[in-house]
């Protein structure tokens, strides 16, 4: 643990929360489209429908807002999933959900021909539902619960199985496959304001859900039969977590398409800066999200520019040397 | 009557145990496999009678079959057979090597790096007119240095005084999210028509199959196949732990690198003509298990069998069940094979 203090905690967490505006301001301003923090500023004072005007207020703006919400939610949701499985590798992207709800959404384009925004999201809760209630059925065998080990191979095998059936429906629609597939890498890139305005409730209900209820996961995280004899309500814990973790991977998922390995490093990093204790891992973990899909975002921009890397494929690859490091170090060496 | 038959050869020279059990569960499944194959050949479009398709396998039967037969059905079929084979081999040498039941070539991130191999070749070998600018026969080699690539990384990564095989397992799941990155990535960046031609492949196919894929496919196949079963010591060797194959004077970590490289090669020559058909590699060692128990000698023929039954049958399925749309074999298998692995995961809760 970095900040031992209360009180350095606090400067901690509000360093962090400028840093993550100064990586918003970033996002803004640099990109393929060359503009400046005059132009930025220019565009709210003296709005003149110039190219540049239009670039910034339609194109950056909601594009840094939703990296910063996405961002936030699936660091999260990485918390609270890791909390309850007591698996350092627990994360939306691998345990399925990502993927379970990335099927409904194609399942949604092909079969339905659904395409507003409203039913996307719901069919995304579905898809996280779904995969969340497998991850929970199965975290329930046997006495003890499925061993981390055992919990991270299910997940991978049913991520596995809903990306061949999402594949399978593409082959079918080739015109849909066009459509989709820069989304399902995972990007924040071309989405406008509404789509984030009609996901930000569930989001803000669940952040603000999850910073509730971080005292009790404190106890929780003592082990179950502990939490119990502490006078702790357990299961009511573990269907709040669900929830949380339906609305918080469900509405990113909705956005953004599934984008992996956010909710497996800054959970670690949260904790490294803050310790174990939830009431701060959780705000912690919100902003350093933030952070780092921002981050991820507007490196994505400059790689193979002119055009784009989706964030995803980004943030797989910055995610994959540490996953290997947490696998390295193994799973009792917490 | 003694569980095993001793049969020598050449005046002793040459001595084989056989297992009369195993030998009854090799006629039967190669009997099933067969009908499978000939029924398999007979459906489609066009419907062709059992006898017929016998007559034409003989070369005896009428024209219009034997041509709809040998040109398009039978290459097919026979990649598809062939590909099932390799996929339960290799994922049954795994299992042996992880001493894990449930790793599998997609689990540890080998088939990943296939595809990634595959569409990078499509995208690089590419020209303006959809069609490759070398020959499709180098395809099959990329696949396998995408594979062996993979393998040996994934190896190499869990390396720390040895590999444990949980970690062996870990960072393959990793590595295989990362390489499912890289090929959406690659597929973002090229042309459209490219991307529904690698989405076809990665999904898991045999659609399209040639007889200049077979001629590429069956011979690397049947080399593997041979070293596979001249492997089965080794094999029986390391699944008894690091500990006590040490003891026995075996060179563990010597014997289990390179029986990985021939898993990976096994791998990667499927996945260049079929793409990844998921969880063959899982499913078919584990039905192979429970038939002949976990004895490599028994249990490499028999998923072989199993493994060739299955991606035949899930070919089939794909072909004729949605006609006139092809839905991969790969939904199929993924669509037994995931449910099969959460079954395994739930019978060995406890151990």
């Amino acid at each position: 643990m970095l900040l031992k203090r209360t009180s350095y905690k606090w400067i901690g967490l509000f360093v962090t929360f400028l840093l993550m505006i100064g990586f918003m301001c970033a996002s803004v301003i640099f990109g393929y489209a060359d503009t400046t923090w005059r132009t930025a500023i220019d565009s709210f004072t003296h709005y003149n429908g110039s190219n540049e005007h239009v670039i910034i207020q339609k194109v950056r703006i909601p594009r840094a807002l939703i990296a910063a919400a996405v961002g936030a939610s699936l660091a999260i949701a990485g918390v609270l999933m890791q909390t309850l499985t007591k698996n350092p590798l627990a994360s939306p992207g691998i345990f399925g959900i990502n993927a379970g709800a990335g099927f409904a959404v194609v399942v949604a384009m092909t079969i339905f021909s659904v395409h507003n925004m409203q039913s996307f999201n719901i069919l995304a809760f579905l898809g996280a539902a779904f995969a969340v209630i497998s991850v929970y059925i199965m975290g329930s065998f046997g006495r003890e619960g499925l061993t981390p080990m055992k919990l991270t191979l299910a997940g991978a095998a049913i991520s596995a199985m809903f990306a061949s059936f999402t594949q399978g429906l593409l082959v079918l629609d080739e015109a849909l496959l066009d459509q989709v597939l820069f989304w399902l890498a995972g990007s924040v890139a071309g989405r406008n304001l509404e789509t984030l305005i009609s996901v930000i409730p569930y989001m803000t209900i669940a952040w603000l859900g999850s910073i509730f209820i971080s005292g009790k996961m404190n106890i929780f995280a003592m082990g179950e039969d502990v939490a119990k004899g502490l006078g702790l309500n357990t299961g009511f814990i573990k269907i709040a977590i669900g929830i949380l973790v339906i609305l918080l991977a469900g509405s990113s998922v909705a956005v953004a398409g599934p984008i992996g390995f956010v909710g497996i490093i800054v959970p670690h990093l949260a904790r490294a800066i803050v310790g174990m204790d939830h009431r701060w891992v959780i705000p912690m973990a919100g902003v350093l999200g933030a952070i780092l899909l921002l981050a991820a975002d507007i490196a994505a921009r400059y790689i193979v520019m002119p055009s784009e890397v989706p964030v995803g494929v980004m943030t797989a690859a910055i995610g994959t040397p540490f996953f290997i490091y947490i696998a390295r170090r193994g799973f009792n060496a917490r | 009557m003694s569980k095993y038959k001793n049969l020598r050869l050449f005046n002793g020279k040459m001595s084989l145990l056989i297992d009369r059990k195993a030998a009854f569960i090799y006629t039967t499944l190669a009997i099933i496999a067969f009908v499978v194959f000939v029924i398999s050949t007979g459906l489609g479009e066009m419907k062709i009678n059992p006898l017929t398709v016998v007559k034409v396998l003989l070369g005896l039967g009428p024209e219009m079959e034997t041509l709809v037969i040998t040109s398009f059905r039978l290459p097919r079929i026979i990649v598809a057979l062939t590909v099932g084979i390799s996929l339960a081999i290799a994922g049954a040498i795994l299992q042996g090597l992880v001493r894990n039941p449930l790793a599998s070539p997609e689990v540890l991130g080998i088939s990943g790096g296939a595809a990634v191999a595959v569409v990078g070749f499509m995208s690089i070998f590419s020209d303006q007119n959809h069609s490759l600018t070398v020959s499709i026969a180098w395809l099959p080699l990329a696949a396998f240095i995408g594979a062996s690539v993979m393998g040996v990384l994934v190896y190499f990564l869990s390396w720390k005084n040895g590999v444990p095989p949980i970690r062996l397992v870990l960072i393959g799941i990793g590595i295989s999210a990362l390489m499912q990155a890289f090929t959406t990535f690659l597929m973002v960046t090229g042309p459209i028509y490219q991307a529904s031609q690698a989405n076809i492949w990665i999904t898991g196919s045999v659609y399209g199959s040639n007889w200049t894929n077979v001629a590429i496919l069956v011979p690397g196949a049947v080399i593997l196949i041979i070293l596979a079963i001249l492997a089965t010591r080794q094999l029986n060797v390391q699944e008894l732990g690091d500990d006590v194959a040490t003891g026995l004077g075996d060179n563990v970590q010597k014997h289990r690198f390179l029986l990985l490289m021939l898993s990976t090669a096994l791998i990667g020559i499927s996945v260049a003509f079929a793409g990844t058909i998921g969880f063959v590699g899982l499913m078919a060692p584990h039905m192979a298990r429970r038939l002949v128990g976990s004895s490599f000698e028994a249990l490499i023929p028999t998923s072989a069998f199993i493994g060739g039954i299955l991606v035949m049958l899930a070919d089939l399925i794909g072909r004729t069940a949605f006609s006139p749309l092809e839905v991969p074999a790969g939904v199929f298998t993924a669509g037994i094979g995931a449910p099969y692995f959460i079954y395994l995961l739930f019978k060995t809760r406890n151990s």
